[in-house]
Protein backbone atom coordinates (compact mmCIF):
# COMPACT_ATOMS: atom_id res chain seq x y z
CA UNK A 1 0.00 0.00 0.00
CA UNK A 2 1.62 2.85 -1.21
CA UNK A 3 1.42 5.71 1.32
CA UNK A 4 -0.57 8.50 1.15
CA UNK A 5 -0.95 12.19 2.65
CA UNK A 6 -4.45 11.07 4.01
CA UNK A 7 -2.86 8.28 6.09
CA UNK A 8 -0.25 10.41 7.26
CA UNK A 9 -2.23 12.97 8.48
CA UNK A 10 -4.80 10.10 10.12
CA UNK A 11 -1.45 8.53 12.12
CA UNK A 12 -0.13 11.74 13.28
CA UNK A 13 -4.06 13.48 14.79
CA UNK A 14 -4.51 9.91 15.81
CA UNK A 15 -0.97 10.47 17.82
CA UNK A 16 -0.82 14.53 18.87
CA UNK A 17 -4.71 15.20 18.44
CA UNK A 18 -5.06 18.76 18.70
CA UNK A 19 -1.43 19.75 18.61
CA UNK A 20 -0.53 19.00 14.66
CA UNK A 21 -2.97 21.50 12.79
CA UNK A 22 -3.44 23.33 9.57
CA UNK A 23 -3.27 20.24 7.40
CA UNK A 24 -2.93 21.59 3.89
CA UNK A 25 -1.95 20.10 0.07
CA UNK A 26 0.29 22.76 -1.86
CA UNK A 27 0.79 21.01 -5.41
CA UNK A 28 0.09 17.74 -3.84
CA UNK A 29 2.63 17.76 -0.76
CA UNK A 30 1.08 17.41 2.70
CA UNK A 31 1.86 20.42 5.11
CA UNK A 32 1.10 20.99 8.51
CA UNK A 33 2.02 22.90 11.82
CA UNK A 34 2.67 21.98 15.28
CA UNK A 35 3.68 24.65 18.44
CA UNK A 36 7.09 25.00 18.56
CA UNK A 37 7.60 22.97 21.77
CA UNK A 38 6.71 20.23 19.64
CA UNK A 39 8.64 19.82 17.46
CA UNK A 40 10.90 17.46 18.74
CA UNK A 41 8.16 15.10 19.40
CA UNK A 42 6.67 15.30 15.70
CA UNK A 43 10.01 14.76 14.11
CA UNK A 44 10.92 11.88 16.42
CA UNK A 45 7.69 10.33 15.78
CA UNK A 46 7.86 11.26 11.96
CA UNK A 47 11.15 9.08 12.41
CA UNK A 48 10.51 5.95 14.50
CA UNK A 49 7.02 5.14 13.29
CA UNK A 50 7.25 2.29 11.44
CA UNK A 51 4.46 2.97 8.79
CA UNK A 52 5.85 6.67 8.24
CA UNK A 53 10.04 6.30 8.44
CA UNK A 54 10.25 10.07 7.35
CA UNK A 55 14.25 9.47 8.24
CA UNK A 56 16.19 11.69 5.71
CA UNK A 57 15.69 15.80 6.22
CA UNK A 58 16.04 17.31 2.84
CA UNK A 59 15.94 20.50 3.92
CA UNK A 60 15.47 23.03 7.35
CA UNK A 61 15.11 27.00 6.63
CA UNK A 62 12.88 29.78 8.17
CA UNK A 63 10.37 32.22 6.78
CA UNK A 64 9.97 36.07 8.19
CA UNK A 65 6.14 37.22 8.09
CA UNK A 66 6.49 40.20 9.91
CA UNK A 67 2.46 40.79 9.68
CA UNK A 68 1.96 38.17 11.91
CA UNK A 69 2.64 38.91 15.07
CA UNK A 70 3.65 36.93 17.82
CA UNK A 71 4.39 34.12 15.23
CA UNK A 72 6.87 36.18 13.29
CA UNK A 73 9.74 33.35 12.23
CA UNK A 74 8.58 30.09 10.58
CA UNK A 75 10.90 27.15 11.19
CA UNK A 76 10.24 24.48 8.35
CA UNK A 77 11.10 21.29 7.86
CA UNK A 78 10.87 19.33 4.61
CA UNK A 79 11.20 15.84 5.41
CA UNK A 80 11.51 12.82 2.88
CA UNK A 81 10.24 9.00 3.08
CA UNK A 82 13.09 7.05 0.55
CA UNK A 83 11.58 4.07 0.98
CA UNK A 84 8.30 5.51 -0.44
CA UNK A 85 9.22 8.81 -2.23
CA UNK A 86 7.24 10.79 0.15
CA UNK A 87 8.09 14.30 1.19
CA UNK A 88 5.96 16.11 3.99
CA UNK A 89 6.86 19.89 4.57
CA UNK A 90 6.64 20.55 8.38
CA UNK A 91 6.10 23.87 9.94
CA UNK A 92 6.70 25.77 13.67
CA UNK A 93 6.00 29.39 14.31
CA UNK A 94 7.77 31.50 16.68
CA UNK A 95 7.76 34.97 18.10
CA UNK A 96 10.26 37.44 16.51
CA UNK A 97 11.16 38.69 20.06
CA UNK A 98 11.99 35.11 22.03
CA UNK A 99 13.14 32.99 19.01
CA UNK A 100 14.22 29.97 20.33
CA UNK A 101 13.04 26.43 18.66
CA UNK A 102 14.93 22.80 19.80
CA UNK A 103 17.06 22.23 17.92
CA UNK A 104 17.03 18.81 15.50
CA UNK A 105 20.74 18.63 15.05
CA UNK A 106 20.68 15.19 17.56
CA UNK A 107 17.80 13.60 15.15
CA UNK A 108 19.27 14.52 11.90
CA UNK A 109 22.94 15.41 11.15
CA UNK A 110 21.60 17.26 8.51
CA UNK A 111 20.40 19.72 10.20
CA UNK A 112 23.97 21.07 12.34
CA UNK A 113 24.28 23.27 9.40
CA UNK A 114 21.04 23.98 8.10
CA UNK A 115 20.00 25.24 11.64
CA UNK A 116 23.39 27.87 11.92
CA UNK A 117 22.35 29.08 7.98
CA UNK A 118 19.12 29.45 9.32
CA UNK A 119 20.31 31.07 12.22
CA UNK A 120 22.80 33.22 10.02
CA UNK A 121 20.24 34.84 8.18
CA UNK A 122 17.47 34.83 10.43
CA UNK A 123 18.46 34.72 14.29
CA UNK A 124 16.52 31.49 15.24
CA UNK A 125 18.05 30.54 18.30
CA UNK A 126 18.50 26.77 18.24
CA UNK A 127 18.01 25.45 21.52
CA UNK A 128 21.00 22.55 22.24
CA UNK A 129 22.89 23.47 19.65
CA UNK A 130 26.52 22.03 19.49
CA UNK A 131 28.05 24.56 17.81
CA UNK A 132 25.64 27.42 16.69
CA UNK A 133 27.72 30.25 15.38
CA UNK A 134 27.52 32.12 11.54
CA UNK A 135 28.54 30.08 8.78
CA UNK A 136 27.69 31.95 5.40
CA UNK A 137 28.19 35.74 6.65
CA UNK A 138 31.35 37.46 7.81
CA UNK A 139 31.79 37.06 11.93
CA UNK A 140 31.38 41.09 12.67
CA UNK A 141 27.90 41.09 11.33
CA UNK A 142 25.63 41.94 13.95
CA UNK A 143 22.14 41.87 12.16
CA UNK A 144 20.44 39.21 10.57
CA UNK A 145 19.70 40.16 7.05
CA UNK A 146 17.23 38.10 5.62
CA UNK A 147 14.93 39.45 8.19
CA UNK A 148 12.58 42.05 6.75
CA UNK A 149 13.25 45.06 8.27
CA UNK A 150 16.64 45.10 7.04
CA UNK A 151 16.36 46.76 3.30
CA UNK A 152 17.73 45.09 0.42
CA UNK A 153 20.20 47.51 -0.35
CA UNK A 154 23.22 48.70 1.82
CA UNK A 155 21.98 51.82 3.74
CA UNK A 156 25.84 52.69 4.38
CA UNK A 157 26.74 54.05 0.36
CA UNK A 158 26.45 57.60 0.00
CA UNK A 159 27.58 57.69 -3.30
CA UNK A 160 24.55 55.99 -4.98
CA UNK A 161 22.49 59.13 -5.85
CA UNK A 162 18.89 58.13 -6.38
CA UNK A 163 18.69 60.70 -8.76
CA UNK A 164 20.61 58.63 -10.83
CA UNK A 165 18.22 55.99 -10.54
CA UNK A 166 15.26 57.26 -11.24
CA UNK A 167 13.89 57.20 -7.65
CA UNK A 168 15.11 60.87 -6.76
CA UNK B 1 33.75 52.64 5.85
CA UNK B 2 36.30 54.19 3.68
CA UNK B 3 34.57 57.07 1.73
CA UNK B 4 34.16 56.98 -1.52
CA UNK B 5 35.79 59.61 -3.90
CA UNK B 6 35.50 60.46 -7.33
CA UNK B 7 38.27 61.36 -9.67
CA UNK B 8 37.22 65.34 -10.25
CA UNK B 9 40.17 66.47 -12.25
CA UNK B 10 40.91 62.59 -14.85
CA UNK B 11 43.85 62.87 -16.83
CA UNK B 12 44.38 62.31 -20.25
CA UNK B 13 46.11 58.57 -20.42
CA UNK B 14 49.47 59.12 -22.00
CA UNK B 15 49.42 55.17 -23.70
CA UNK B 16 52.56 55.21 -25.58
CA UNK B 17 52.97 52.42 -28.10
CA UNK B 18 53.13 48.81 -26.72
CA UNK B 19 56.79 48.97 -28.27
CA UNK B 20 58.90 50.30 -25.65
CA UNK B 21 59.44 53.95 -26.76
CA UNK B 22 63.23 55.25 -25.46
CA UNK B 23 63.29 57.53 -23.16
CA UNK B 24 64.67 60.74 -23.28
CA UNK B 25 68.44 60.76 -22.83
CA UNK B 26 71.86 60.91 -24.93
CA UNK B 27 72.83 58.58 -27.31
CA UNK B 28 76.13 58.79 -28.85
CA UNK B 29 78.25 55.67 -31.15
CA UNK B 30 77.47 52.59 -28.92
CA UNK B 31 75.89 53.86 -25.60
CA UNK B 32 73.04 55.82 -24.71
CA UNK B 33 72.57 57.75 -21.60
CA UNK B 34 69.67 58.44 -19.34
CA UNK B 35 68.50 58.13 -15.55
CA UNK B 36 68.03 55.21 -13.55
CA UNK B 37 64.64 56.31 -13.37
CA UNK B 38 63.84 55.88 -16.61
CA UNK B 39 65.14 52.34 -17.07
CA UNK B 40 64.11 51.00 -13.98
CA UNK B 41 60.40 51.71 -15.42
CA UNK B 42 61.07 50.44 -18.45
CA UNK B 43 62.33 47.05 -17.51
CA UNK B 44 59.59 46.91 -15.14
CA UNK B 45 56.60 48.10 -17.41
CA UNK B 46 57.17 45.29 -19.49
CA UNK B 47 57.84 42.59 -17.64
CA UNK B 48 54.68 42.57 -15.32
CA UNK B 49 54.04 39.22 -13.95
CA UNK B 50 49.75 39.35 -13.17
CA UNK B 51 48.52 37.85 -10.90
CA UNK B 52 44.84 36.99 -11.48
CA UNK B 53 42.22 36.56 -8.79
CA UNK B 54 38.92 35.91 -10.73
CA UNK B 55 36.06 34.95 -9.23
CA UNK B 56 33.24 35.07 -12.20
CA UNK B 57 32.46 36.28 -15.24
CA UNK B 58 35.35 38.81 -15.71
CA UNK B 59 37.92 36.28 -14.70
CA UNK B 60 36.22 34.83 -18.06
CA UNK B 61 36.80 37.49 -20.10
CA UNK B 62 40.62 37.21 -19.01
CA UNK B 63 41.26 33.93 -20.04
CA UNK B 64 39.78 34.97 -23.30
CA UNK B 65 42.82 38.30 -22.64
CA UNK B 66 45.20 34.90 -21.81
CA UNK B 67 44.41 33.26 -24.90
CA UNK B 68 46.09 33.44 -28.42
CA UNK B 69 43.36 36.00 -30.04
CA UNK B 70 43.70 38.77 -27.33
CA UNK B 71 47.11 37.72 -26.30
CA UNK B 72 47.82 39.92 -23.10
CA UNK B 73 52.36 38.36 -23.24
CA UNK B 74 52.55 40.47 -26.40
CA UNK B 75 52.79 43.90 -23.63
CA UNK B 76 55.41 41.87 -21.44
CA UNK B 77 53.37 39.53 -19.30
CA UNK B 78 53.60 36.13 -20.40
CA UNK B 79 54.05 34.70 -16.88
CA UNK B 80 51.32 34.86 -14.99
CA UNK B 81 52.02 33.59 -11.74
CA UNK B 82 49.90 32.44 -9.08
CA UNK B 83 51.51 33.06 -5.70
CA UNK B 84 51.46 36.54 -4.98
CA UNK B 85 55.21 36.23 -3.90
CA UNK B 86 56.43 36.65 -6.91
CA UNK B 87 53.43 38.85 -8.81
CA UNK B 88 53.68 42.55 -9.37
CA UNK B 89 50.15 43.13 -10.73
CA UNK B 90 47.17 42.31 -8.85
CA UNK B 91 43.94 42.07 -10.56
CA UNK B 92 41.05 41.73 -9.65
CA UNK B 93 38.24 39.99 -11.09
CA UNK B 94 34.29 39.97 -10.27
CA UNK B 95 32.44 40.16 -7.58
CA UNK B 96 34.34 40.24 -4.09
CA UNK B 97 32.26 39.38 -0.95
CA UNK B 98 32.59 40.85 2.24
CA UNK B 99 33.96 37.47 3.86
CA UNK B 100 36.75 37.15 0.81
CA UNK B 101 37.55 40.58 1.69
CA UNK B 102 40.08 39.84 4.36
CA UNK B 103 41.56 37.42 1.86
CA UNK B 104 41.86 39.77 -0.62
CA UNK B 105 44.02 42.08 1.32
CA UNK B 106 45.77 39.13 2.80
CA UNK B 107 46.94 38.23 -0.76
CA UNK B 108 48.05 41.99 -1.15
CA UNK B 109 50.13 41.80 1.89
CA UNK B 110 51.93 38.49 0.42
CA UNK B 111 52.74 40.62 -2.79
CA UNK B 112 56.55 42.25 -2.14
CA UNK B 113 56.90 46.06 -3.18
CA UNK B 114 56.24 47.24 -6.25
CA UNK B 115 53.38 46.16 -6.45
CA UNK B 116 50.11 47.27 -8.82
CA UNK B 117 46.62 46.70 -8.51
CA UNK B 118 43.58 46.58 -11.25
CA UNK B 119 40.25 46.50 -10.54
CA UNK B 120 38.67 45.00 -14.00
CA UNK B 121 34.66 45.47 -14.19
CA UNK B 122 31.35 46.74 -11.58
CA UNK B 123 31.40 44.70 -9.10
CA UNK B 124 35.89 44.79 -7.93
CA UNK B 125 35.57 48.39 -8.59
CA UNK B 126 32.28 49.33 -7.05
CA UNK B 127 30.31 46.16 -6.14
CA UNK B 128 28.53 46.58 -9.29
CA UNK B 129 24.64 45.34 -9.69
CA UNK B 130 25.40 43.62 -6.24
CA UNK B 131 24.20 46.49 -3.29
CA UNK B 132 23.73 43.81 -0.27
CA UNK B 133 24.48 43.23 2.75
CA UNK B 134 26.93 40.51 1.60
CA UNK B 135 29.29 42.47 -1.16
CA UNK B 136 32.13 44.55 -0.62
CA UNK B 137 31.43 47.83 -2.23
CA UNK B 138 34.33 48.03 -4.38
CA UNK B 139 37.70 46.56 -3.36
CA UNK B 140 39.48 49.91 -2.61
CA UNK B 141 37.49 49.22 0.88
CA UNK B 142 40.40 46.77 1.65
CA UNK B 143 43.37 48.12 -0.83
CA UNK B 144 44.62 50.75 -2.61
CA UNK B 145 43.65 50.85 -6.39
CA UNK B 146 45.75 52.05 -9.24
CA UNK B 147 43.16 51.30 -12.42
CA UNK B 148 39.67 50.74 -12.58
CA UNK B 149 38.16 49.31 -15.83
CA UNK B 150 34.43 49.61 -16.15
CA UNK B 151 32.60 47.18 -17.93
CA UNK B 152 30.01 43.90 -16.81
CA UNK B 153 32.04 42.04 -17.68
CA UNK B 154 34.64 44.39 -19.45
CA UNK B 155 35.85 42.89 -23.08
CA UNK B 156 39.22 42.10 -23.54
CA UNK B 157 39.89 45.44 -25.21
CA UNK B 158 39.01 47.15 -21.88
CA UNK B 159 41.37 44.73 -19.84
CA UNK B 160 44.05 45.32 -22.36
CA UNK B 161 43.41 49.23 -22.30
CA UNK B 162 43.35 49.32 -18.29
CA UNK B 163 46.71 46.80 -18.70
CA UNK B 164 48.20 49.63 -20.72
CA UNK B 165 47.11 52.14 -18.40
CA UNK B 166 49.16 50.58 -15.55
CA UNK B 167 52.16 49.98 -18.01
CA UNK B 168 51.85 53.93 -18.13
CA UNK B 169 52.07 54.44 -14.51
CA UNK B 170 54.72 51.76 -14.13
CA UNK B 171 57.20 53.88 -16.46
CA UNK B 172 56.45 56.83 -15.27
CA UNK B 173 56.48 55.81 -11.51
CA UNK B 174 59.83 56.95 -9.68
CA UNK B 175 61.84 54.54 -8.18
CA UNK B 176 61.73 56.70 -4.75
CA UNK B 177 57.96 56.92 -5.09
CA UNK B 178 57.36 53.74 -2.72
CA UNK B 179 59.46 55.10 0.14
CA UNK B 180 57.47 58.56 0.05
CA UNK B 181 55.50 59.97 2.95
CA UNK B 182 52.47 60.23 0.61
CA UNK B 183 52.64 56.55 -0.01
CA UNK B 184 53.09 55.60 3.26
CA UNK B 185 50.19 57.40 4.44
CA UNK B 186 48.09 56.24 2.04
CA UNK B 187 48.78 52.70 3.01
CA UNK B 188 48.29 54.04 6.20
CA UNK B 189 44.89 55.03 5.52
CA UNK B 190 43.97 51.03 4.59
CA UNK B 191 46.01 49.86 7.99
CA UNK B 192 48.92 48.47 6.23
CA UNK B 193 52.09 49.74 7.81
Amino acid sequence: MALTNQYIQEKLTEKFGETVSNFQEIYGMLTFEAPKEANLKVLQYLYDEETLQFQFMTDLCAVHYPEKVGAELAVVYHLHNLVENVRIRFKVFTSVATPDVFTASQLFSAANWMERETYDFYGVNFVGHPNLKRILNVDEMDYFPLRKEFPLEDQTRIDKDDEMFGRG
Amino acid sequence: MRPVRFNIHPKEAKVEDAVAAPPPGFAGEGFFTTTMSDVVGLARKNSLWPLPFATSCCGIEFMATMGSHYDLSRFGSERVGFSPRQCDLLMVMGTISKKMGPVLRQVYLQMAEPRWVIAVGACASSGGIFDTYSVLQGIDQVIPVDVYVPGCPPRPEAIIDGFLRIQDLVGQESVRRRNGEQYKALLNSYGIE
